[in-house]
């Protein structure tokens, strides 16, 4: 692998940049491997990655319908954080913020993760009150809040409208400092390489069509591209987890797949330089280093495998936009687009064993996965290496639907559409 | 995305809310089969595709229909009444 620093770059300037190689290699796929990977975004090459580097597989190969990056890790808003209140979704998500910090270093390739802050705003006392038992939680855990007055968020935001005059006037905000923003492509990209590095085969538009099963055990994979042998199986699809699981006779999961738009606008001056939720609606802001507005809110809420959404959304966030910042009122929309999220249906992820022998589920990312991605990864690594969960993905099986032991952040019952 | 209610006609999917998948069951009250509760709570098929799918037409006549979707390309190829006043309906326009 080429290590890029500031000499590499000087060095294949002086040379024309004629002899920069190829990120990762474009290999055929081996007829066995010791673990697929099927699903090449951010959470499969992070699987790969962490297998090679942390527990020394390395006859690994990852398994990727489209292009590499095409899903959900290039349609995200790129927001990082954990603040979670429930302790067994804090400490995973701390841990991935914790991975988030020395990722760059550790992938020698920069995935531009900023830690400018990410406030949530509140617009009752009520709201402020929970907010400081968020914040009280996330303290106990270790990780950072902040609960802020209206002053502090009106310097902390200096474009938010915080007169009392508007719809719903701002009471504080709970703020964690060392959450932020990366370069989402870049994450794929660096993971990619990374991985494909230390020897695991990245494999293109190799979309897999069924499985090969002896009995129960699932022991291979047909594609598009042949049939391929393995040990052992990750799944990391997505959105399409219910169609893939199908295929191999899971006929049922608590999932459903539905879209999640986001959106740009047109570039300006730098002007929101943090993270910003809004408390009454649903919407997330920040500005990317190109200078669009990047920003989204809720899912459109109806099953849909369309990536693609409906306008009556579009003007709910756009409403939003305009309460929250009235300055930017007439700026023009750039692009929008969807994606396509597996809804668990308590809001918390899917981190397991099973449900078949030989096979590992990673599922139900709801729209929280572009900040997990590091943290899913590492521990579907692990559980797919020891054949066992980690401490930190434990609480994450597919029976704590069954069990009573549901994680759900926002108490919104088995509603996937409302998570 | 438009839907084609059998009793107000065609309207924006904005009138209406979301009741999720129709084809699950629920159990009868008395069935003691954990299971099958579980199954009815939390299993979903979720198919790409045509997909059976509860939606109530809150401001309009608040009546609740079964439309046939394809989740895929929003394409709507049926629309039926649910509840007492569903064998007096003439059966829904296809929303294409």
């Amino acid at each position: 692998m080429q290590r890029y620093s500031i000499f590499s770059v000087v060095r294949h300037a002086l040379s024309g940049h004629k002899n920069w190689q190829p990120v990762w290699r474009k290999p055929e796929p081996k007829p066995e491997y010791d673990v697929i990977i099927i699903g090449g975004g951010g959470h499969g090459l992070a699987t790969a990655y962490y297998l090679a580097k942390e527990h020394g597989i390395r006859n690994v190969a990852v398994l990727e319908k489209g292009w590499l990056g095409s899903g959900n890790i290039g349609r995200n808003t790129t927001i990082v954080r954990s603040n979670y209140m429930l302790p067994k979704n804090n400490r995973f998500y701390e841990w991935s913020l914790k991975l988030w910090e020395g990722l760059s270093q550790d992938l020698n390739y920069n995935v531009m993760f900023s830690q400018r802050g990410v406030l949530n705003l509140a617009h009752s006392p009520a709201q402020m009150d929970a907010f400081a038992r968020r914040g009280n939680s996330l303290r106990i855990e270790g990780a950072d809040a902040d609960l802020l007055d209206r002053d502090e968020v009106a310097r902390f935001v200096p474009g938010l409208d915080v007169s009392a005059s508007t719809r719903f006037p701002i009471h504080g905000g709970l703020l964690q400092r060392r959450a932020g923003t990366a370069r989402h492509d870049a994450v794929a990209w660096g993971f990619a390489r990374g991985a494909d590095a230390l020897g695991v085969d990245i494999i293109e538009n190799c979309e897999v069509t069924g499985f090969q099963k002896d009995g129960d055990r699932v022991i291979g994979v047909e594609t598009t591209r042949g049939p391929i042998r393995a040990k052992k199986i990750g799944v990391a699809v997505a959105g399409s987890t219910s169609e893939v699981m199908r295929r191999a006779g899971v006929e049922r999961l608590p999932i459903e797949s539905h879209v999640l738009q986001a959106f740009v606008s047109e570039p300006l001056k730098p002007f929101i330089d943090s993270v910003v939720t809004f408390g009454a609606g649903h919407l997330y802001i920040s500005q990317s280093d190109k200078g669009g507005l990047v920003f989204g809110g809720s899912l459109d809420g109806y099953n849909s495998y369309a990536q693609r959404g409906n306008l009556p959304l579009v003007e709910e966030v756009m409403s939003e936009v305009a309460t929250m910042f009235p300055a930017i009122r007439r700026i023009k929309l750039l692009r929008s687009w969807g994606g396509i999220m597996d809804m668990s249906m308590d809001g918390s992820p899917i981190i397991t064993t099973g449900p078949l022998p030989g096979m590992y589920l990673n599922a139900g990312w709801c729209y929280g996965g572009f900040k997990a991605t590091p943290g899913s990864g590492w521990c579907f690594a692990w559980t797919i290496a020891k054949d066992e969960p980690h401490p930190l993905n434990a609480a994450f099986t597919l029976d704590r639907f069954y069990q009573g032991a549901v994680i759900d952040e926002a108490g919104h019952g088995p509603f996937p559409r409302l998570h | 995305m438009i839907i084609h209610c059998p009793a107000c006609g065609p309207r924006s999917h904005h009138e209406f809310t979301y009741g999720g998948d129709a084809t699950i069951i629920r159990p009868a009250p008395d069935e003691t089969d954990i299971a099958k509760w579980q199954a009815f709570v939390y299993d979903r098929a979720n198919p790409r595709g045509d997909h059976k799918e509860l939606w109530h037409h809150a401001f309009g006549c608040r009546h609740w229909l079964k439309v046939t979707r394809n989740v895929s390309t929003h394409d709507i190829s049926a629309v039926e009444l649910l509840g007492p006043h569903a064998k007096n309906a003439h059966a829904g326009e296809a929303g294409k």
